[in-house]
């Protein structure tokens, strides 16, 4: 592949890809359901002092 | 079950082993550089394993406790944070004086052109570099609820990255470089930088892969990504032929425009995903920590994530405006870096809006304070930049002293006060202390180094315009009005201005030094508590 062909490649093909990536990314995070799970998310450095004693008790 | 004894016996096998290896190196090398540089490397490693030596216990020792989180490697990186953090800003301050008073350049080894490199790195690599690796350590085992993935891997990840500073360091006063901003070790560092990085990639990948929490928190995000691009950045950019196998001269693969635009690619990128990426990462960890409140918008910050890694790649040509690289190439990295507002912009405010609801906090709570400042920084910081890639700006901007208060705004706000966030929250937590030695010295730590930054980047701004304006100045006949050396002159107030400014951040370093010693050792400040916090860290030990 010679250098026009790749810049070509990059500049279509390419910036699709990396389109669709983040188009996907919105639509995850609009499905419904979304805003609960990021809430989830967000909590998770603030459960985790010490959670390795506590697998080891249960 | 490995013991601590059987750790440190192979750790002295292998220290004592590499001792050898270099030394025979320093035996057989090309050019007397070569030996110096290899024989720092001997004593080094030599030094380390007498040391390792000496703490093998023949009783067996007691068996190492791998129930819980792997944080030794975690307390020596505060404590070596801290300590490069000092040197940086030390060496900072006497590059600055140099500047102001040439007399100053002792030559050869302690000249501004050697020691410039050594600060550079210093605080982007020793400081910036270990910050991350131990922060990045602290939260992935807390945010996977796993422990380090391949035992010893930390610890060899760890020492491994700190003996490549040893090795840039010593290299650039005895004048080893490449010449590649940012990049300046030569081919043999770069290889070892290449092994100790792989053993970071897989600890890091490793641990997340064993994690007891199914989501991955976006903070590991932002590190993998920094992890992965500058293993990528790292590689390209140092593809060099060495002219001996046993020398330090290399030669890079590309030439020309071609060299110049691979160099401002890992450039810009080192500012973008080790300057920035990983430092979110540890924004994103250490302020819903210190708050004690979730991330402002997690959907954000995973938008936010995506954005600024798809976009910030294509943003380095903005360094080359106006030379021999391709105009479509200098406007594609304008128009990237512009872009680049929006998801800057959203993490900021994702950051900042964390407080929304505590926002108290920032009268009661210095570290908390000291966060925001950061992310203030990061916000002013990244507004600037896209502004001075403007072509029409940067023409003015270029080569000028403003390019120089732009990084300092950066790196000093944005990259220094979200470290000492970090480290003011790790250390005593890391140590099982209830606090810090003194929440007051944070407080002054706070404002000597906010201070210092503001006097830094304003001071820069005007000798970079006056510098840029006086470069300019044409006369009705078309000649130059000022000589280089006239516009030299016209900026020695500024710099004096700036050792000034300088010096309050280092004083700001070395009493965060104190209080994160005295914290280490047990100790607790006897001061009235900041008026009202009402936290149990801020009320005095009985």
């Amino acid at each position: 592949m010679d250098y026009d062909a790749f810049r070509h490649f990059a500049d279509s093909w390419g910036l699709i890809y990396m389109f669709a990536i983040f188009g996907g990314v919105l639509v995850v995070l609009l499905l419904p359901g979304a805003k609960r799970r990021a809430q989830e998310a967000a909590n998770i450095p603030l459960n985790d002092d010490h959670p390795l004693e506590e697998e080891r008790r249960s | 079950m490995q013991t601590t004894g059987t750790r440190h016996t192979g750790a002295a096998i292998v220290l004592a082993v590499g001792a050898l290896l270099t030394l025979l190196l320093a035996g057989f090398a090309q050019d007397s550089l070569f030996r110096v540089h290899m024989g720092v490397v001997t004593v080094a490693l030599g030094i380390a394993a007498i040391v390792a030596l000496r703490r093998i216990s023949f009783s067996g020792g007691a068996a190492e406790d791998t129930s819980g989180y792997m944080d030794g490697p975690i307390r020596v990186g505060a404590i070596m944070t801290v300590f490069w953090g000092v040197v940086g800003f030390l060496v900072g301050v006497i590059v600055a004086t140099q500047l102001a008073v040439p007399e100053l350049n002792f030559g050869p080894y302690l000249t501004f052109g050697r020691l410039r490199p050594l600060h550079t790195s210093a605080v982007i690599f020793a400081f910036g570099g270990t910050a991350l690796i131990t922060t990045s350590m602290y939260v992935v085992q807390r945010t996977t609820r796993a422990r380090l993935f391949g035992g010893s891997l930390a610890w060899f990840v760890f020492w491994g990255y700190q003996l490549f500073i040893l090795m840039a360091a010593t290299g650039y006063i005895l004048g080893i470089t490449e010449s590649r901003e940012y990049a300046e070790p030569e081919w043999y560092v770069d290889l070892w930088l290449t092994i100790v990085w792989v053993a970071y990639l897989l600890m890091f990948m490793g641990t997340l892969i064993k994690r007891k929490e199914p989501h991955i928190y976006v903070a590991n995000w932002f590190y993998l990504s920094f992890i992965v691009t500058i293993a990528m950045l790292h590689v390209v950019n140092n593809l060099s032929i060495p002219v001996s196998f046993l020398g330090t001269k290399s030669y890079s693969l590309f030439s020309g425009v071609q060299d110049a635009l691979t160099q401002w690619w890992y450039g810009h990128n080192a500012v973008g995903f080790f300057l920035t990426a990983g430092f979110l990462g540890m924004m994103y960890y250490f302020m819903p920590k210190q708050a004690e409140r979730p991330v402002y918008s997690y959907r954000l910050s995973i938008i936010h994530f995506w954005a600024l890694i798809f976009l910030y790649i294509w943003a380095g040509p903005h360094h080359l405006h106006y030379t021999a690289l391709p105009d479509w190439a200098q406007t594609l990295g304008m128009v990237f870096s512009i872009m680049l507002w929006m998801p800057s912009w959203g993490g900021m405010i994702n950051g900042l809006m964390t407080l929304s609801g505590a926002w108290d906090k920032m009268r009661t709570d210095p570290i908390i304070r000291m966060m925001v400042i950061a992310v203030a920084f990061y916000g002013m910081s990244t507004f600037e930049g896209p502004v001075m890639s403007i072509k029409a700006v940067n023409g003015l901007s270029h080569y000028t002293d403003w390019t120089i208060g732009h990084v300092h705004s950066g790196a000093l706000g944005w990259v220094g006060m979200i470290s000492f966030g970090a480290i003011y929250y790790m250390v005593p937590k890391l140590w099982g202390r209830s606090g810090l030695y003194s929440l007051r010295m944070v407080n002054w730590h706070f404002w000597l180094a906010t201070l210092g930054i503001v006097i830094y980047a304003a001071v820069m701004w005007v000798a970079g315009i006056t510098q840029g304006l006086m470069w300019r100045e044409y006369d009705s006949q078309g000649f130059l009005v000022y000589s280089f050396a006239e516009t030299v002159a016209a900026l020695k107030p500024y710099y004096v201005l700036r050792i000034f400014g300088g010096l309050l951040y280092l004083t700001g370093g070395l009493i965060m030094a104190y209080n994160i010693w005295m914290t280490i050792l047990g100790r607790r400040r006897s001061e009235k508590p900041i008026a009202g916090a009402v936290t149990a860290a801020a009320q005095p030990a009985e």
